[in-house]
C-alpha cells in the first residue's frame, strides 16, 4: 500500500533535513515544473488528479487555483493553512514536525501554478516544534536555492515566510485568516469577492490546507492516474485518518481514501478499551455529525460520508463510548464553538452560548422538555444560509445529530433530574 | 515606555509589512515577549509607533487567546478542555492542578510563579490528555505526575 505523504516520515517522528528529502527524490518535481511545464499545465494536472481541499471543505484545489485572474500585475499571495484547531484533529502536525520540506516543496509548486510572488505558513502558535522545524526548513530552501530569487536558476522567484498565530479558532476560516495575516481581528471576509481574486492586502491569494500542499510534489511526479489509483472510492489519493478516544491504539495514519469506520476502527485503533462500548463517533473533528454503530460501514470519503448525513472534515474521528455522556459531550463542543465565536454576526454571537448554557443545564439536571425544542430551533436557526460564515453551522452538527441519535440520553437527564453517568 | 529591543523588533516587523497596522498583532507578540502581558500602557505605545488609534489595538488584542491583557505568573500552564481530552480524563486532571496550585482558572500564584488558563484542542488528541506550559507540551497526562511536572518550573 502507498503511502506518499508519510512514507518518508521516521517512525520517531523526527523532521526529514533537506539532505534526507533530496536523497528520497526531494525536489525533483519542482526541478521538473520549472524547467518543463507551464503554470496552466501545472493546474490542469491538479485539475485532473480531482485533488480535494484536506482542510474540511473538500473543495476542488485545482478548480481553486483556476479561478485567480491571469492578466493582474503586481503581488500575489500563496498561503498554507497550518492553523490546525479543529479540536480532534491532528493530522498536519505530523507532516510539518516530519516532512517540511514535502509542504515547502508544494507550495513552490502550487505558487508557481499562480504566480504567486510571496508565501506564507500560517502555523498555529501551539505547534512549537513545527515552528522551529519549519524556521530551519525555510532557511535550508533558501540556501540551497529552492526559494528566493530565480529558483534553481529558472525565471521564477518567491519568498517564504512563517507566520505564527495567537490563537484563535476562526483563523482556520480562509478569509479570517487573511485578516489576522494583515495584523486584523479574525473575523470572515464577505465573498464575494472571493480571495483568488481578491485576498491578502486586495490581492489574488490562494489559500490551500497543509495536508492538500503536500500532496502536490506527488502529483506533479505521478500524475492524476497514479493518484487515483491510490484510493479505494472516486475521490482520489490516500487521506490521513485520525482516531482519538477511549480506542486501543490512538493515532493517525496514511490510508487510501475511502476505508470504512470498521477498518479505522477496529483495525488501526485497534478497538474500543476493555469495558467501553462504542455509542458514535465525529468521523472529521468538532464541526460534524455524529455517526453510530449502524454506519461502521461507512466508506471515509467526501461522498460517504455525506450520504450517511455527515462530513468527511479534516478526516479525525473522536470516538462517543458508553461510559462518556453525550449531553456532557455535546456541551463541551458548544463550548468551545461559542468561546471561539468572533462575534461578529449576531446568530453565532447570542445562539452559541445559548446552546451552551442549555446544555450546561440539561448535563446538571435542572433541564425541561423545552429545552429540546430550544436546541432544535437553534439548529435550524445557527444552520446553513443564516450566518457569515460556517463556525455555527458547523457548531451545529454534533448538536442536531446527537439529539437524533442520542435523545433518551437527553430525555433521561429530564427525567431523572442528574446526569446518569458516574463521572459526574 | 517601549525599550530599545522592542523599538528594534517592531521596526523590522514594519519593514516586512506594506501598512504598518499589518504588524500589530507582530507587535503584541513582541512586547508580550519582554513584559509577559499588554497592560494599558502597551496598547497605548503599540497605537503610537504603528499610528493606530488605543481602540484599534485594543480590538486586536483582546480578541486573541494567547494576548494577555492581564499580568500573567513566570509560567503560563495552559490545559486542554477540548473533545478529546474532555473523553480521557480532563476533569480529573482540572481538579489536580486546581488543588496543587491553589487556583481557579484566569488565576495567578501569590508567589507569580503560574497561570492556569484553559485553552482550546492542542492537536495532539491521540495523547490526550494535555497541557502545555510555556512552550513545552506534556501529553497522556496522569493526575499522580502533575506535581512533578510542576517542579521544574521556578
Amino acid at each position: 500500500m502507498e503511502r506518499p505523504l508519510t512514507q518518508h516520515i521516521p517512525a520517531s517522528g523526527v523532521a526529514l533535513h533537506l539532505k534526507e528529502y533530496e536523497a528520497v527524490g526531494g525536489y525533483a518535481a519542482l526541478r521538473k515544473v520549472l524547467q518543463e511545464l507551464t503554470p496552466a499545465e501545472v493546474t490542469a494536472k491538479v485539475k485532473d488528479a480531482n485533488l480535494k481541499g484536506r482542510g474540511g471543505a473538500g473543495f476542488s484545489t485545482g478548480m481553486k487555483w483556476s479561478f485567480v485572474p491571469a492578466n493582474v500585475t503586481g503581488p500575489r499571495y500563496l498561503v498554507a493553512n497550518a492553523d490546525e484547531m479543529e479540536p480532534g484533529t491532528f493530522k498536519d502536525r505530523w507532516l510539518l514536525e516530519g516532512n517540511p520540506h514535502q509542504l515547502l516543496e508544494g507550495m513552490i509548486i502550487s505558487a508557481y501554478a499562480i504566480q504567486a510572488t510571496q508565501a506564507f505558513v500560517f502555523m498555529r502558535w501551539a505547534y512549537k516544534d513545527a515552528a522551529r522545524i519549519m524556521t530551519r526548513a525555510i532557511a535550508d530552501a533558501y540556501a540551497a536555492g529552492y526559494l528566493g530569487k530565480n529558483i534553481l536558476g529558472k525565471n521564477y522567484s518567491l519568498e517564504m515566510q512563517l507566520h505564527t498565530g495567537v490563537g484563535r479558532y476562526m483563523c482556520g476560516e480562509e478569509t479570517a485568516l487573511l485578516n489576522s495575516l494583515e495584523g486584523k481581528r479574525a473575523v470572515p471576509r464577505a465573498k464575494p469577492p472571493f480571495p483568488q481574486v481578491s485576498g491578502l492586502f486586495g490581492k489574488p491569494t490562494i489559500v490551500n490546507n497543509v495536508e492538500t500542499l503536500s500532496y502536490i510534489p506527488h502529483i506533479m511526479n505521478n500524475g492524476g492516474d497514479w493518484f487515483k489509483s491510490l484510493s479505494y472510492t472516486a475521490d482520489g489519493g490516500t487521506k490521513i485518518y485520525g482516531v482519538s478516544g477511549k480506542v486501543n491504539k490512538p493515532g493517525a495514519w496514511e490510508l487510501p481514501m475511502g476505508v470504512t469506520m470498521r477498518e479505522l476502527l477496529e483495525e488501526h485503533a485497534g478497538g474500543m478499551k476493555a469495558g467501553f462500548r462504542f455509542r458514535g463517533a465525529l468521523p472529521g473533528g468538532a464541526s460534524t455529525d455524529f455517526l453510530t454503530d449502524a454506519h461502521l460501514d461507512v466508506k471515509m470519503d467526501f461522498a460517504g460520508v455525506a450520504a450517511a448525513g455527515s462530513r468527511l472534515g479534516t478526516g479525525t474521528m473522536v470516538v462517543l463510548d458508553d461510559q462518556t455522556c453525550p449531553v456532557g459531550f455535546v456541551h463541551n463542543l458548544e463550548h468551545f464553538f461559542a468561546q471561539e465565536s468572533c462575534g461578529f454576526c449576531t446568530p453565532c454571537r447570542e445562539g452559541l452560548p445559548w446552546t451552551e448554557k442549555i446544555l450546561y443545564a440539561l448535563e446538571q439536571g435542572h433541564g425541561t422538555y423545552a429545552d429540546l425544542e430550544q436546541l432544535e430551533m437553534h439548529t435550524k436557526l445557527l444552520g446553513p444560509g443564516n450566518t457569515f460564515c460556517a463556525l455555527a453551522p458547523g457548531a451545529m452538527e454534533p448538536l442536531q445529530s446527537a439529539l437524533k441519535y442520542f435523545r433518551e440520553d437527553f430525555e433521561q437527564h429530564i427525567k431523572e433530574k442528574k446526569c446518569p453517568y458516574a463521572h459526574h | 515606555m517601549l525599550s530599545a529591543i522592542e523599538i528594534e523588533q517592531i521596526t523590522h516587523e514594519l519593514q516586512q509589512v506594506p501598512v504598518k497596522k499589518a504588524a500589530c498583532i507582530e507587535a503584541l507578540k513582541i512586547v508580550q515577549q519582554q513584559r509577559r502581558w499588554i497592560s494599558d500602557e502597551s496598547v497605548a505605545d503599540i497605537a503610537s509607533i504603528l499610528e493606530m488609534s488605543t481602540a484599534e489595538v485594543d480590538s486586536i488584542a483582546t480578541f486573541y487567546n494567547l494576548i494577555f491583557r492581564q499580568p500573567v505568573g513566570r509560567h503560563v500552564i495552559l490545559l486542554c478542555d477540548s473533545i478529546s481530552c474532555y473523553v480521557m480524563g480532563y476533569t480529573e486532571i482540572k481538579q489536580q492542578l486546581m488543588e496543587l496550585l491553589q487556583i481557579k482558572y484566569g488565576q495567578t500564584t501569590a508567589d507569580e510563579r503560574f497561570t492556569l488558563l484553559p485553552n482550546a484542542c492542542l492537536g495532539t488528541c491521540d495523547h490526550a490528555p494535555a497541557l502545555m506550559i510555556d512552550n513545552d507540551l506534556y501529553r497522556d497526562l496522569k493526575p499522580g505526575e502533575l506535581s512533578q511536572i510542576l517542579d521544574q518550573y521556578l
